[in-house]
């Protein structure tokens, strides 16, 4: 069902860009809806970590994965239980850079005896980051429409990318890694049951999406080509503010650059903002230090207390009265001690 | 705002990641390439045309040298039949760098422009340009 939609969604996208490629739209397609997109993307990102930033994070919640810094002599897990900056920095950069946390990824089933059976599952872990890593360099590699003249790095990148020469030309490895990880990634939620039951609209979504980016990408480069000079002459106009359309450019062209449009406009109000929000994750960026020092609440207010010495000096000649154990028979002197404030 | 400083260097850091096209060309000009037509056999045609129409050439002169390449080294085809019926020699000192003889301002052009490294001359001789 969410499946039925996400993909009903996707082509009628294709077709609303294909259709207005060829009704002549190409200033919205090719110059006001980028604009809008990137414009959409960047602002609503911002605004996505402001908010969050705005949420007070007042204890110490990291996720433990080992031992905690307690007494010299014990040896602690520096970088699965940080203690200092470093290792938050340490821990942070592993999560982005190679998915740590979906690498612990394990399966369990019961089996006869009743006995828990344990299997290594990283399959997830292995095409999420080749997902992950093909979309960074081709986005990177994509810089050459952008940049003129185009720097250095992205052509060793290039080469690096197109080292298999398959037909003559470049075929790089990115695009055929993309592509079959995505169509993992899909054929995952849809054959494990568990995976399919949990799986709304706006997990399938964003997985067309990219196929539809992805293949669109990969038909112009190797099947359908378009005229490179004209599609970097759109771009750069694009980045320098002064927009041409140029002529000649095809159907495909526009399709694959509105579906990257709306990929940034859905980015920061969807799942996709998981790219911002895992810098922010109070179980990865916080260090442990919850017994080295006092973590204050922020919203903490002054609260009327109300001690038990007080109370006794209240009631006392009631309790003595009623026989009920007091610890002092007379009044002291000490009637009045500021209650220790909660929370300081 | 908690931790302002850090997020806010963040955010600094990311705008700036994914502006960098932006501020990479700031105060410079980008003019598209000019590919050069004006060599003395293309300006002595009596009708301007390459064996295909233009917009073709643009997006496939590669695909269409790979065809010749299978053609003339494969198949042992010598004769190209444009999709106008015409029949050219596959050959690029006959065709191709016949008309096309200036590399440095026609084919280097566009291929500068997008970072393209064709591989031709890695096994073929680039033509000297001495006369146009």
């Amino acid at each position: 069902m969410g499946m039925g939609i996400s993909l009903a969604l996707t082509v009628a996208l294709i077709l609303v860009a294909w259709a207005g490629a060829a009704a002549g739209l190409q200033v919205v397609l090719g110059t006001v809806i980028p604009y809008l997109a990137g414009l959409t993307f960047l602002g609503g990102l911002i605004w996505r970590v402001v908010r969050w930033a705005r949420a007070p994070v007042p204890f110490r919640i990291p996720t433990t994965c080992g031992q905690q810094k307690s007494l010299p002599w014990i040896r602690y897990a520096a970088v699965d239980n940080p203690a200092t900056t470093l290792g938050v920095v340490a821990r942070v950069a592993l999560e982005v850079l190679l998915f740590r946390s979906l690498l612990r990824n394990s399966r369990f089933e019961l089996r006869e005896g009743p006995k828990l059976v344990y299997f290594w599952e990283k399959w997830l872990w292995v095409a999420g980051l080749a997902f992950h890593w093909s979309l960074f360099v081709i986005l990177t590699r994509h810089l050459r429409f952008f940049t003129q003249p185009v720097p250095a790095f992205v052509g060793w990148l290039e080469g690096a990318d197109g080292f298999f020469q398959v037909w003559l030309s470049a075929l790089y490895l990115t695009d055929v890694v993309v592509l079959v990880a995505v169509t993992y990634l899909f054929l995952r939620r849809v054959l494990i049951p568990q995976v399919r039951y949990v799986s709304l609209p706006a997990d399938y979504f964003p997985l067309f999406l990219i196929m539809g980016i992805a293949g669109s990408g990969v038909l112009m480069r190797y099947f359908f080509r378009v005229d490179v000079t004209a599609v970097k002459e759109l771009a750069l106009g694009l980045v320098t503010f002064r927009p041409v359309l140029p002529a000649g450019l095809s159907a495909l062209f526009y399709v694959h650059l509105f579906l990257v449009s709306v990929l940034l406009v859905y980015f920061p109000f969807s799942k996709l903002v998981h790219m911002a929000g895992i810098f922010l994750s109070p179980t990865r960026n916080l260090a442990n230090t919850n017994r080295e020092r006092r973590h204050i609440n922020p919203w903490n207010y002054p609260v009327k207390v109300h001690t038990y010495e007080e109370y006794e000096e209240e009631f006392r000649k009631h309790m003595i009265a009623a026989g009920i154990p007091v610890e002092r028979a007379g009044p002291s002197a000490q009637v009045g001690i500021p209650a220790e404030k909660e929370g300081q | 705002m908690y931790d302002s400083g850090k997020i806010l260097t963040g955010l600094l850091i990311f705008a700036l990641l994914v502006t960098f096209p932006v501020w990479y060309h700031l105060g410079r000009a980008t003019p598209p390439p000019e590919p050069d037509l004006d060599t003395p056999v293309i300006a002595g045609l009596a009708e301007k045309e390459c064996i295909e129409s233009t917009e073709y050439m643009r997006a496939y002169h590669m695909e269409l040298l790979k065809t010749w390449r299978d053609l003339a080294v494969r198949s042992g085809e010598k004769t190209y039949v444009a999709r106008d019926g015409e029949k050219y020699p596959i050959s690029l000192e006959d065709t191709c760098l016949k008309c096309h003889s200036n590399k440095s301002r026609f084919c280097d052009q566009c291929h500068n422009y997008l970072g393209v490294d064709p591989n031709c001359w890695n096994c073929h001789v680039a033509p000297e340009e001495g006369n146009r």
